[in-house]
């Protein structure tokens, strides 16, 4: 790898997963606050009114910071990716523009008449503020995942004389397999960040012993959507989404399960260092069998290991890779588990007197966060060494003529940057934090 | 045909964008000067609070549509102008960032810090922007294969091997930080009242004369770097249209806010800024980039085009994508019609 190479993909590795902490708690958020708005209007109690106004103060800080830290996201495929865009454009430029047409034109209108049009609008208006943010939102996240499900899972093109490609088919490209699953995994995923966050937030006014009424609002809204939300990360979509990636991208499994060698009854490694040289994994935990079942639904099943396939289509970072899989998997169990705690106690109604709960789900909150993160490591390091699985290869798409020198220095900038609006954003969330939920003025 | 329809769209996107981002950058670069209080400068950023993001979307949408009908147009143009696009991002995150984050604490020291991001982003923004289209204008170095790469600046001339900036695309940056303060300024006369409207009345009126100037010395400049720039209109009389409204919307701009008709100076500016863009547009079809070498390299509408059905099944979904966009802006601009008055909205 050229040294160019690698500040490109340093740039867009770590502008992208800065970019996502903003998102993916927006996304999670936006439906949470529409249920908030829901049950003030059938309740006609204000303190759901006042939880959705907290909720949006909260929701347009990260709104403003993914919309500032996404612009560069697109602009970044033509400055940094430039012989990747050349030749995909006519392809995932698609999506992309899709995107701004059906979803950030809506955010963006409904967004300003959500936080700005309370005293403007009808209650009902208001309430409508609030759904169309909520899709805003999600169309957003679908028309992204459609883009990077191409490049995961290329299909529905032709191929052009000048060794671009085109669309074949328009819905093949919307509908591609690969990013219903993804999609239906990606935004549990982005539930379990708002559902922890607003959970969070209620047991910490509680332990503070300010705020009480919200306080309960937000755990039980927070309890009752985390609890389906990471039930349904791990099964069916976890589920349906790993054996996805089994059947198409199989040295990508196998890296990430650290299987270096084809195994019938193959185990699925708990815990364990992979020792890429010696092609081993060094102090396993296992559960023999677990990998066969979980992939062919029989124990018997023959996995194949990394020896089958040739070396140049190894993903090119297998320790990295591996760890954030073992990442996200392990948290996404110990969601289930947090959450499936609290619901239990939530039905019980004595949530809100154990304490030690309170303090597991305040926490709690940084966990989906590095989960999430950690999944789309694993699916961005498991294309390696693809852009575009099977067609591009990463080595193929950056731009020839920025050389390491300008990235490095833009590299810093963003760092330096981001560095500052990570403190800013700290900084404001924690002065809402104790302004806390409060009636309209 | 097909790449005609796409070039007019993106122009069409990038127009819009700048007659409505322009006016919300315009009032970011003269709020210090409008607003000498904390609630004067609140009403200024009140005035476009609501829609300043909506009207960013014009550029994310239209860089998207760039991309998605001329892929290797975007891919060199993007790439080739690395450090000055980077910049520019660095510009709108912080300037993104100065309007939002301001409102949430209430601190002469803090509101002081964003406002200052506010004015400074708001203001280079206007210039990057100004020059990127000076750089088009002017032709960069392509490359047989369609790739180059300029450095922010060499030795200020416009040469075979030109910077970002140099001396025709300093004026362009210069124009273009006056038009948009102009804009900025009847937007800001048009949605208030009292010491605020008086002041960016007369910020219009002192600008337009600097504008008029700088706008016949850009002209000028422009034909005198790249003659081919009338070709066009040489062989089409009709498109002498363009100037002819350049020099009448102009004109009308400080006519209009001395009879008082605010909506009409607005109007007249944003007539101003796309006749502009459009002259731009028609000096240059079919070709857009220039090279400043040979002109065999020019890359075109036609050698930058997406593939076939990528454009043609692009037109259905853009279509009502747009019709249903431009329903939200005149719904948003609708919801907050009006002067703003001091006490409507706790936030800004």
């Amino acid at each position: 790898m050229t040294q160019a190479l690698l500040v490109h993909r340093l740039q867009f590795g770590f502008t992208l997963t800065f970019h996502y902490l903003f998102p993916q708690l927006t996304m999670g958020l936006a439906p949470l606050i529409v249920v908030l708005k829901t049950l003030a209007l059938t309740r006609k109690n204000e303190h759901y009114n006042d939880a959705a106004r907290f909720w949006a103060r909260i929701f347009s800080i990260n709104f403003t910071l993914g919309v500032v830290t996404g612009i560069p996201m697109e602009f970044q495929f033509g400055t940094n990716w430039a012989r990747f865009s050349k030749l995909t454009g006519g392809v995932i430029g698609q999506p992309l523009v899709m995107e701004g047409v059906f979803s950030f034109f809506l955010e963006s209108a409904f967004l300003g008449l959500f936080v700005f049009g309370e005293q403007r609008l009808s209650r009902w208006g208001h309430w409508w503020a609030g759904v169309a943010v909520f899709l805003g939102s999600w169309i957003s996240g679908f028309f992204i995942i459609v883009t990077n499900a191409w490049m995961q899972h290329p299909v529905a093109y032709t191929h052009l004389s000048n060794g671009g490609y085109d669309v074949a088919n328009f819905w093949g490209l919307l509908l591609n397999p690969w990013g219903l699953i993804q999609y239906a995994h990606n935004m549990c995923g982005a539930l379990v960040t708002g559902a922890f966050a607003m959970a969070a937030t209620g047991a910490y006014y509680l332990l503070d012993g300010s705020f009480r009424e919200h306080a309960q609002i937000f755990l039980r809204v927070g309890v009752v959507a985390g609890v389906m939300a990471s039930v349904a990360q791990v099964f069916p979509t976890g589920d349906v989404q790993g054996r996805y990636v089994a059947r198409h991208q199989p040295v990508t499994t196998a890296a990430m399960e650290g299987l270096f060698r084809t195994e019938t009854g193959a185990p699925v490694v708990i815990l364990g260092q992979p020792d890429a040289e010696n092609q081993r994994i060094d102090n396993p935990i296992i559960v023999n069998r677990a990998l066969s079942f979980l992939i062919y639904g029989t124990p018997t099943a023959e996995v194949k290991g990394l020896n089958e396939f040739p070396r140049d289509e190894w993903p090119t970072d297998i320790p990295l890779l591996y760890f954030s899989y073992h990442i996200m998997a392990g948290l996404g169990t110990l969601f289930v588990l947090v959450m499936g705690a609290a619901a239990g106690l939530l039905w019980r109604g004595r949530l809100f007197e154990s304490r030690w709960m309170l303090w597991a789900l305040m926490l709690a909150v940084p966990f989906p966060y590095i989960a999430n993160t950690a999944g789309w490591m694993t699916a961005e390091l498991g294309r390696q060494p693809w852009l575009v699985y099977g067609l591009l290869r990463t080595t193929s798409g950056s731009s020839q003529l920025v050389h390491a020198g300008n990235g490095l220095f833009t590299l810093l900038g963003f760092m330096g940057l981001y560095g500052l609006l990570a403190i800013l954003f700290l900084f404001l969330v924690f002065h809402e934090l104790a302004r806390g939920p409060e009636p309209a003025r | 045909m097909i790449e005609t329809i796409w070039f007019l769209f993106v122009v069409l996107m990038l127009v819009t964008y700048v007659v409505l981002d322009g006016f919300d950058l315009g009032a970011g670069i003269l709020h210090l000067l409008i607003g000498r209080t904390e609630d004067e400068r609140r009403t200024v950023l009140r005035t476009i609070g609501p829609v300043w993001d909506g009207n960013e979307v014009w550029l994310i949408a239209g860089g998207g549509t760039l991309y998605f009908a001329f892929p290797r147009l975007y891919a060199s143009g993007f790439s080739g102008f690395y450090l000055p696009l980077t910049i520019v991002l660095w510009l709108l995150i912080l300037r993104g960032v100065g309007i939002e984050f301001r409102m949430h604490i209430a601190s002469i020291v803090w509101r002081g810090l964003f406002d200052g991001f506010f004015a400074l982003s708001s203001a280079l923004l206007a210039v990057f922007y100004g020059a990127a289209l000076a750089n088009v204008l002017r032709g960069v170095p392509l490359q047989p294969d369609g790739d180059f790469f300029e450095p922010l600046w060499t030795n200020w001339r416009v040469g075979p091997q030109p910077g970002i900036l140099d001396w025709y695309t300093v004026i362009g940056g210069l124009t273009a930080l006056l038009a948009l303060a102009v804009h900025g300024s009847t937007w800001v006369a048009l949605k208030t009242r009292g010491d605020v409207n008086v002041r960016a009345r007369r910020l219009t009126l002192a600008c337009s004369p600097v504008l008029a100037a700088l706008t016949a010395m850009s002209l000028i400049a422009t034909v005198y770097v790249r003659p081919a720039v009338l070709d066009n209109y040489r062989v089409h009389w009709l498109l002498l249209v363009i100037p002819v409204t350049v020099v009448i919307a102009l004109a009308a701009i400080p006519r209009m806010i001395k009879r008082g008709r605010e909506r009409d100076a607005f109007i007249s500016s944003a007539v101003f800024l796309g006749a502009m863009l459009a002259g731009a547009a028609a000096a240059l079809y079919p070709v857009v980039l220039p090279a400043s070498g040979d002109a065999a390299w020019n890359m075109t509408i036609f050698n930058a085009a997406a593939g076939r059905h990528a454009l043609s099944v692009g037109l259905i979904w853009w279509t009502g994508g747009m019709l249903l966009a431009i329903a939200y802006v005149v719904f948003v601009y609708r919801t907050f019609r009006g002067k703003v008055s001091a006490a409507a909205q706790t936030l800004y």
